[in-house]
Formats: structure tokens, C-alpha cells, sequence
């Protein structure tokens, strides 16, 4: 029987080109932003202030992207807020990945009382508006860093364990979980070694989105000025602080704007692509 | 007595009504199996058949202890199997094996069909493990190559092939074969009943094959059980059911076999 199955190659995707190549420029724009930022993003001044960006009249070479109000670099701020969008969305995207998966998880498969606990506790936390969550915890916990990463952790863990639980049940269900208890798996086995495979692909475009969601979250939270201390750039508060001025320095707001949309957008195709590429089904 | 590898007494299995729980308290219970005895001796090839709902499939998997019963004996090979729990069963899980209705949904997607077959293998602490998937896949007419495949890369009768290597690869005593052809067209239907004669004959397994579908019943057992509303209405030899058949129900589901007619002209 001639068979040219094992030929068949799927392309990885153009969508997973791109937004792993946005992701990946990103990633050495954070870690390599001390040496190949122009400028100290912290330097004002003011006789350079409000400078637009090199293709327009009046912009100086020396400030590619321009200056805002007090005539700080706009590409060296965003370089430096790549850092902080980048830790917040890797660390609280899997610190919250972890926690609402392994819940969902357990609810899923194990049912009884531990569903019962886990589901109302999650109807619960959605019933809480988010942002005002996240502002909440912040006022008790104080800003900072970690600060940011407990609240997004603790905010939006339900959105995993609910998607998780809900496909766990229906994965519990199939036949090959019944055909690994004949075979003599434990439960935990189960959840382990069959389930929780199957169940990866649905994690692992969650855990992309979730790292989109950490970087808005942060962003808003830079915003209304509760992130870290303000004398570190952040774009959420680049784009508070260009809101000021949209009209006469519209730069200063859409460019930190612009990095925040690519970036939340190529978190979440990047993990559609991923979830097609690690199917065995669709690939 | 020695002959016997199961001896059911009593069986009973009932299952939660959830549409008509209570807001407060337990769900009424429905009763699946209400009471049966019966023994299978080795080397029987034992048809159970019934229509929906007669509790059928809930004997098979009350059998090898997919499901607790409520209440009953089940003495296989001399052990009572009815009230271990799992950590119990699963020294003997080994010896008796159950070949799935949906061959999609029984193989695990994300498996390599050598890791399907080698997975019960493993925890059941075998040696050899690779030569033993490699004749197993051999057993059941399946080239090698087939380990490296995906179960969505093979055809529905292949599957099937998979979920048979699956379970004879431990040599089990008993298989429960669920409604294994139901979900196959007519010719891979054929092929996976030539498959399962031929390893009955070769292996010696016992075998009890679910089944709404009496012609197939009649060509593979020796002895038949007829399920009607959780209880045994006939329990008797394959030829002489088919012959000479004792309850009603019997009767209405043998005329329910759709028999060729030579006189059928297509116009």
C-alpha cells in the first residue's frame, strides 16, 4: 500500500511568522535596552521637548520617534517599557496559566465536591468587576512589581479553569480515559498522562492570550498611575501622559499604543498558530 | 467448577435519575440490573443482546469492574471482584480487557498507535515490551509501520484493529468486545469479525461480545443471553436459541432480522 502521509508538511504559518518574529524583536529590545537605547529615558529636556518623529519638518536625527511634553527619548521610553510589558506577560501569564489549569483540571476530571467548591469559587470571582479588582488589590497590596503579577494571577485565574474544566469533562468522557482505567491507570495517572495531553493545545492558546491580557492589564494599570514607581516608563503611562497632549504631539500617545496592540495581537495569534501546529489532528 | 471463569450472582447496578432530583437530597435511582446470576465458562464466546436501554453494555462493564455494582457477586476465576476498589483491581486489570464501540474515541489522539498498545503493557509491568506491540499489531494484521502512525491517519476499521491489539497484547483471560462493529461499514464489519473468529479460535480467549445485532451474534457465539429491561429472559446454546427460541422477546427480535429476499427486483 503506497502511502504519502509521512510527506505531508504544514507550513508553520504565516500568522506564526509574524507574530513570533514581532515577539522576538521585542524580547531583544527589553533584554538589550540599555545598550542600544539612544538615549537615557529619563533625560529631560526641555528645549527639545515635543520633538516629532524623523520624517516630519522639524524633527531632529537624534530623536528618531521624537520627544514628549519634557523632552524625553520616546524610543529609548519604549524600550525600557518593553521590559516591564515583557515580565509582567511571561510571569503573570504563566503564574496564572498554572494555578487555573491545575483547578480546572481537577474540577474537570475529579467532579464531586472538589467541582462543587472550585465552580461556585469561580462564578464568585467573576462577579467582581476586573479592573476595579486589580485597582483594589493594588491599593492594599501597594505598587510594585509583584504587586502587579499577584493581582493579574489573582483576577484571572478563572478565565483558565473554566475553559479547562469545561474541556477536561468532555475529554473525561471519551472512551481511551475508560480504556486506560481497564488498563489499570490510576486517576491521577489519567488526569496526567491522558488527559491533560489532550487538553494541552486549549492551555497553551489560553496561555498566549492570558500573556496579551497581562500586558493590557499592566498598561491600564500604568495608566491610572498604580504600576510601578512612575520614574520607570511604562507605555501604559506614556500613553496617559501623551493623552495630554494628543493634539499637539499625537507621537507621544500612538506610538506606545501601537507597541501595545502589536504586542497583545501577536500573543494571541501566536498561540492560535501554536495550537494548529501541535495538533496531531490538524497538522 | 474449575471450567468457570465467572460466576455472577445476585448482580445488581442501578444509576442516579438526575432529571428528576430533588432541589434538595439524592436523586432517585433507576434500576439497570436488577438481579442476575449466571456463570460463563472458559472458552465460551458469549453474546449478549438486547435493545436500548436493556443494560446490555452496563453488564459488560459491571463485568470487568468499569462500574461498581450496587449490590451481587462476581466470583472471576475464583476471586470476588465485586467490591475491590481500584487499587485492588489493578493487579488483575491484566486479565480481563474490553475492546471499545468507538475506535475514535477509545485510542487517544495524541498517541502513536505503538504507544496505544504499549501503554497497558507498561503499567501492568510487562517485559519485552516492543516485541510484544509488534506481534500484537502482527496478531491483528497490521504492518509494523502502523506503530508509528496517529489513530486519525487510519481508517475505521484500522482503529478498530488497534483497540483489538490493544487488549489481546496482555493475553488476557476475558475480553468484553462493546458494539465493536457498530460503528463500521459493512465490509470493514466483515474483516474485524473474520479477525475476532480467527483470534477466538487461535488464542483460546473467552470472549462475551455486546451486540444489538443478532445475525452477527450467531455467526460468532456459542451461547447467547437475551436482555430485556435489566433481567435475563433467555439465557441458552447459540443453535438452540436460534432454533427453538423460549421467551416472546426472543421471538421478536429474530423476526426483527432482516433476511435477503431472492424475489427483490430493482425497477
Amino acid at each position: 500500500m503506497r502511502d504519502a502521509r509521512g510527506q505531508v508538511r504544514r507550513m508553520p504559518g504565516l500568522r506564526l511568522w509574524l507574530s513570533g518574529s514581532w515577539l522576538l524583536i521585542l524580547i531583544l529590545a527589553a533584554v538589550f535596552a540599555p545598550m542600544i537605547s539612544p538615549h537615557d529615558p529619563l533625560e529631560q529636556d526641555l528645549f527639545a521637548a515635543r520633538l516629532p518623529p524623523f520624517w516630519q519638518q522639524g524633527a531632529d536625527p537624534a530623536f528618531l520617534l521624537g520627544t514628549d511634553s519634557l523632552g524625553r527619548d520616546l524610543l529609548s521610553r519604549m524600550l525600557y517599557g518593553a521590559r516591564l510589558a515583557l515580565t509582567v506577560a511571561l510571569v503573570a501569564g504563566t503564574l496564572t496559566c498554572l494555578v487555573g489549569a491545575t483547578l480546572g483540571l481537577i474540577a474537570g476530571y475529579y467532579r464531586g465536591w472538589a467541582d462543587l467548591v472550585i465552580s461556585r469559587l469561580v462564578d464568585i470571582w467573576m462577579a467582581f468587576p476586573p479592573v476595579l479588582f486589580a485597582i483594589l488589590l493594588i491599593a492594599v497590596l501597594g505598587t510594585g512589581l509583584t504587586s502587579i503579577i499577584v493581582a493579574i494571577v489573582v483576577i484571572d485565574w478563572t478565565r483558565f479553569s473554566r475553559v479547562v474544566r469545561a474541556e477536561a469533562m468532555s475529554q473525561g468522557a471519551m472512551d481511551y480515559v475508560a480504556s486506560a482505567q481497564v488498563a489499570g491507570r490510576s486517576r491521577l495517572g489519567i488526569a496526567l498522562a491522558e488527559i491533560l495531553p489532550n487538553v494541552l493545545p486549549t492551555i497553551v492558546a489560553l496561555l498566549t492570550l492570558e500573556m496579551g491580557i497581562a500586558v493590557i492589564v499592566e498598561a491600564i494599570l500604568s495608566f491610572v498611575n498604580l504600576s510601578i514607581s512612575t520614574d520607570q516608563p511604562t507605555w501604559g503611562g506614556m500613553i496617559a501622559e501623551g493623552r495630554t497632549s494628543i493634539y499637539q504631539a499625537w507621537w507621544v500617545l500612538v506610538f506606545p499604543l501601537a507597541a501595545l496592540f502589536l504586542t497583545v495581537l501577536s500573543f494571541s495569534q501566536l498561540g492560535e498558530g501554536l495550537k494548529d501546529y501541535f495538533d496531531p489532528v490538524l497538522r | 467448577m474449575s471450567d468457570l471463569i465467572y460466576r455472577v450472582k445476585d448482580l445488581r447496578v442501578s444509576f442516579p435519575d438526575l432529571s428528576r432530583k430533588p432541589l434538595f437530597g439524592a436523586a432517585p435511582r433507576i434500576d439497570v440490573l436488577k438481579g442476575l446470576s449466571f456463570d460463563v465458562a472458559k472458552g465460551d464466546v458469549l453474546g449478549i443482546v438486547g435493545g436500548s436501554g436493556s443494560g446490555k453494555s452496563t453488564l459488560g462493564r459491571a463485568m470487568i469492574r468499569l462500574l461498581r455494582p450496587d449490590s451481587g457477586s462476581i466470583l472471576f476465576e475464583g476471586t470476588e471482584i465485586a467490591e475491590l476498589n481500584e487499587d485492588e483491581l489493578r493487579p488483575l486489570r491484566k486479565q480481563f480487557q474490553m475492546i471499545f464501540q468507538d475506535p475514535m474515541s477509545s485510542l487517544n489522539p495524541r498517541r502513536r498507535v505503538g504507544g496505544i498498545i504499549a501503554g497497558p503493557l507498561r503499567l501492568q509491568g510487562f517485559d519485552n515490551i516492543p516485541s510484544r506491540v509488534d506481534e500484537a499489531l502482527e496478531m491483528v494484521g497490521l504492518a509494523k509501520r502502523f506503530s508509528e502512525r496517529y489513530p486519525h491517519e487510519l481508517s475505521g476499521g484500522q482503529r478498530q484493529r488497534v483497540g483489538i491489539a490493544r487488549a489481546i497484547a496482555l493475553k488476557p483471560d476475558f475480553i468484553l468486545a462493546d458494539e465493536i462493529v457498530s460503528g463500521l461499514d459493512v465490509s470493514s464489519q466483515a474483516q474485524v469479525l473474520n479477525l475476532l473468529e480467527q483470534l477466538v479460535r487461535e488464542l483460546g480467549l473467552t470472549l462475551a461480545f455486546v451486540s444489538h445485532d443478532l445475525s452477527v451474534i450467531r455467526r460468532l457465539c456459542t451461547r447467547i443471553f437475551v436482555l430485556q429491561k435489566g433481567e435475563i429472559v433467555e439465557n441458552a446454546p447459540t443453535a438452540e436459541l436460534f432454533d427453538n427460541p423460549k421467551s416472546a422477546y426472543t421471538r421478536a427480535l429474530l423476526d426483527a432480522i432482516p433476511l435477503p429476499d431472492p424475489d427483490q427486483v430493482w425497477s
